[in-house]
């Protein structure tokens, strides 16, 4: 049976993690590598590495921070963060990224999500959704959310379908950073409107709320950032709760 | 020395970097005669049917890959590029393995993208791997089972996820991202 994917998302800031992290047998916690690695010791299913610095100087030392992740990590990775032409992408997927992520620069040329599915294919497409619920309706924002723009959200996924997207990460901008659950509601809405896998984003701070939105969403992963790195939530034991939940995900042996 | 098949479809550094965690050195190569010379041959693949075979043909990689004695692996297009035929823009394929390669029907979500366990396990290539160990897979096409299948795995449908015909082996998983299973079985393959 296909499992549910636990992921944990880094951000990254000229090639160091930036959120604070406070764990255990790390010796230097802003480095991503080493968290990753520990990431991938505990099972975290997939990694997403977010560059939120994302300027032109800061191109070439995210590529070696690519390079070095795919010579180390031995599952699979996305980067996201400032990714705006096949170029980008081109120069990430060269350097070892398994999966791009991109989020304004598809709103603003919905044809870029087209562009990279016909070069690298679908399955390295993920298009990154930020949206929040406003005045009774679902919205796509961008600009790490600070833009409104008229787009309904589960139009907008059909459409990331439609082009070619692989893959729909789907942050609900109500519920981030509040550990008050995912966004149900838009979840199940999206995730029930497209056939491709849409991983939820926004709000855990329990296990049970990665049980709940695997009970009552299609969603296929659940990310998270900061229960991860601060070890509120440590990867090995939400997997063993989800499990004894009945919801099928990987153990490590 | 191991060669790792250059071609328009590859993945092949993530192959490469996968080998050197194990301690083996390996060339990304399009040259017939070093992979004709090698100990072990890895033919990668993500990417689309009709390209590859387009490409691999007017490369004449096509042949050289039927020449090759030495065991091979091919990797998730790599197995379907292996198969008699793919479904992906009607392709004719290598024809190493009888098997045809088609579409998941559109009533699950495709691509088949994550981890997922095994339901038959057989051979060299899996030994100490338990069936309920879980590998990654991102694929929206898959090999029929057949008596050549190895291992198979269910989604949405029972498919082949590896297959072995006399020196040619096949996974249509990734066992260079699939963490320390993946790493096990790519151990095997080079201890053959």
């Amino acid at each position: 049976m296909l499992k549910k994917r636990i992921i944990p998302c880094l951000d990254i800031q000229n090639g160091r993690t930036v959120k604070g992290v406070n764990f255990e047998g790390i010796r230097d916690a802003g480095d991503p590598i080493e968290l990753a690695k520990k990431y991938v010791l505990e099972g975290a299913d997939e990694l997403i590495f977010l560059d939120i610095t994302a300027t032109i100087e800061n191109r070439n030392t995210l590529l070696e921070l690519v390079r070095d992740i795919a010579s180390e990590i031995n599952i699979p990775f996305t980067v996201g963060g400032g990714i705006s032409t096949v170029e980008d992408v081109s120069r990430l997927i060269k350097a070892g990224a398994d999966k791009v992520s991109i989020n304004s620069a598809a709103v603003k040329n919905p044809q870029l999500i087209s562009a990279i599915a016909n070069e690298f294919g679908s399955q390295c497409v993920v298009v990154a959704i930020d949206t929040k619920f406003k005045e009774n309706e679902w919205k796509v924002y961008v600009h790490g959310g600070r833009t409104p723009t008229p787009l309904s959200t589960v139009n907008w996924a059909k459409q990331i379908e439609q082009l070619g997207g692989g893959e729909i990460l789907l942050t609900s901008m109500n519920n981030d950073g509040t550990k008050t659950g995912f966004a149900i509601d838009i979840t199940a809405e999206v995730s029930n409107a497209v056939q491709i896998p849409v991983i939820a984003s926004g709000g855990a701070g329990t296990m049970e709320h990665f049980k709940e939105v695997f009970e009552k969403t299609k969603a296929t992963g659940g990310l998270a950032a900061s229960i991860f790195h601060y070890g509120e939530i440590p990867i090995p034991e939400l997997k063993k709760y989800l499990s004894k939940e009945d919801i099928a995900v990987r153990q490590i042996n | 020395m191991i060669a790792i098949i250059k071609y328009n479809a590859g993945n092949t550094q993530s192959v490469q970097n996968a080998l050197s965690r194990l301690g083996y050195l390996s060339v990304i190569t399009d040259e017939p005669e070093t992979i004709l010379k090698a100990d072990k041959v890895i033919f990668p693949g993500v990417g689309e049917a009709s390209s590859a075979m387009k490409y691999l043909r007017e490369k004449g990689l096509d042949k050289t890959i039927l020449s090759i004695t030495k065991p091979m692996l091919g990797i998730c297009l790599g197995l379907q590029l292996m198969c008699k035929s793919s479904e992906e823009n009607d392709t004719d394929c290598l024809g190493i393995f009888k098997t045809k390669v088609k579409r998941f029907p559109s009533f699950g979500i495709v691509p088949h993208m994550g981890w997922n366990n095994f339901n038959v396990l057989k051979g060299d290539l899996f030994r100490s791997i338990k069936k309920t160990e879980d590998v990654y897979y991102v694929h929206s096409y898959y090999a029929e089972i057949n008596e050549e299948t190895i291992a198979s795995c269910d989604y949405i449908l029972p498919f082949a996820s590896a297959i072995q015909k006399d020196n040619y082996y096949a996974t249509q998983f990734h066992p260079e991202k699939s963490a320390g299973v993946g790493e096990q079985i790519l151990k095997n393959f080079l201890e053959l």
